[in-house]
């Protein structure tokens, strides 16, 4: 018999399971019990980030140009990157669900929608509230803004479909689908500044040449970064966690109905 | 500080936004782990949980 890696104790809510290797994590009540055990650990760690990010972003100095409202890329950046970030993991599930057919990745990207909606309405506002004192205006319609924009419409679009459709697994085919037409738009919001003329800033810090941002700036940045990134995993994995649990529900109740129904 | 008022409204939306977030996955949680308990409860298990010797799957 092979060792186990992670032994789990039995819980009447994620049961007893040994994860003896990576694939097993696919075993969807496999992933509850790993949820159970890494959750704490993650929702601290982000949460430590997020104290020592913060305490960088208001303690370091500001911009001898744009002054205090530099503060504002610390949201804002790591915002926007969330929103794509979250899109890519949404397209990575999409493939899981339509070359696999795996309910976990059915969950995955149903979980993350809503998700990223979030992280994108945020770039979509700081980045607005970051405009009107350094560009003087709220909105331009330049392809950067514009390609943001419609990601924000793809997310609600893809959270309606999925609460539009009664079957799960039909509604997760669909919106695999358009997940992955949708992605064409990521490439399109990361190089718009590049192929077009945009009021928007070209890239500063993920660049072949090298962060051009000054070390000042970019550990709050970076430190933030990381700090949104974990609260996102967090976040999604727990999502996962309940739309495991809402799926066990409705089976269950469905299964209580069947009985019912023979017993009379 | 300068422009305080758009480093605070960025700030604090995003600080609504992130904590809605996150109270909305905890009460979605709270709700399905409290429906679970009641199937439980009511005798309502999984086929496999009623199956199973415990540890197999």
């Amino acid at each position: 018999m092979r060792p186990a890696l992670i032994v789990f104790q039995k819980d009447p809510m994620t049961e007893s399971f040994a994860i003896t290797k990576f694939s097993d994590l696919a075993n969807p009540t496999r992933f509850l019990a790993l949820t159970a055990r890494i959750l704490p650990w993650m929702a601290g760690i982000t949460a430590l980030l997020f104290v020592i990010g913060l305490y960088l972003s208001f303690t370091t100095e500001g911009d001898y140009q744009q002054g205090d409202t530099v503060r504002i890329m610390y949201v804002h950046v790591p915002a926007a990157w969330l929103s794509m970030m979250c899109y890519t993991v949404m397209a990575i599930s999409a493939i899981g669900t339509l070359v696999w057919r795996h309910p976990l990745a059915d969950v995955s990207h149903k979980a993350a929608a809503p998700l990223g909606a979030a992280f994108t309405l945020i770039a979509l506002v700081t980045g607005s509230l970051w405009g009107k004192p350094m560009w003087g205006t709220w909105w331009v319609w330049d392809a950067r803004l514009t390609s943001v924009f419609v990601l924000f419409l793809m997310y609600l679009g893809l959270i309606a479909l999925n609460r539009a459709l009664d079957d799960p697994s039909r509604a997760a085919r669909v919106s695999a689908v358009l997940i992955l037409v949708g992605f064409v738009n990521i490439p399109i919001i990361k190089f718009s500044v590049d192929w077009w003329n945009t009021l928007h800033q070209p890239a500063s810090v993920v660049r072949l040449d090298g962060p051009t941002i000054d070390a000042e700036f970019l550990w709050p940045l970076l430190v933030m970064a990381v700090a949104f990134t974990l609260l996102f995993f967090t976040l999604h994995v727990a999502a996962m966690r309940n739309e495991i649990w809402r799926r066990r529900v409705t089976a269950q109740r469905r299964m209580a109905a069947r009985m019912a129904g023979k017993e009379e | 500080m300068s422009h305080t008022f758009y480093i605070a409204m960025s700030y604090g939306l995003t600080a609504l936004v992130i904590l809605s977030l996150i109270g909305w996955v905890m009460l979605d949680g709270r709700a399905r782990r409290r429906e679970l308990a009641e199937l439980e409860t009511s005798g309502i298990r999984r086929r496999s949980a009623t199956h199973s010797a415990g540890e197999t799957r």
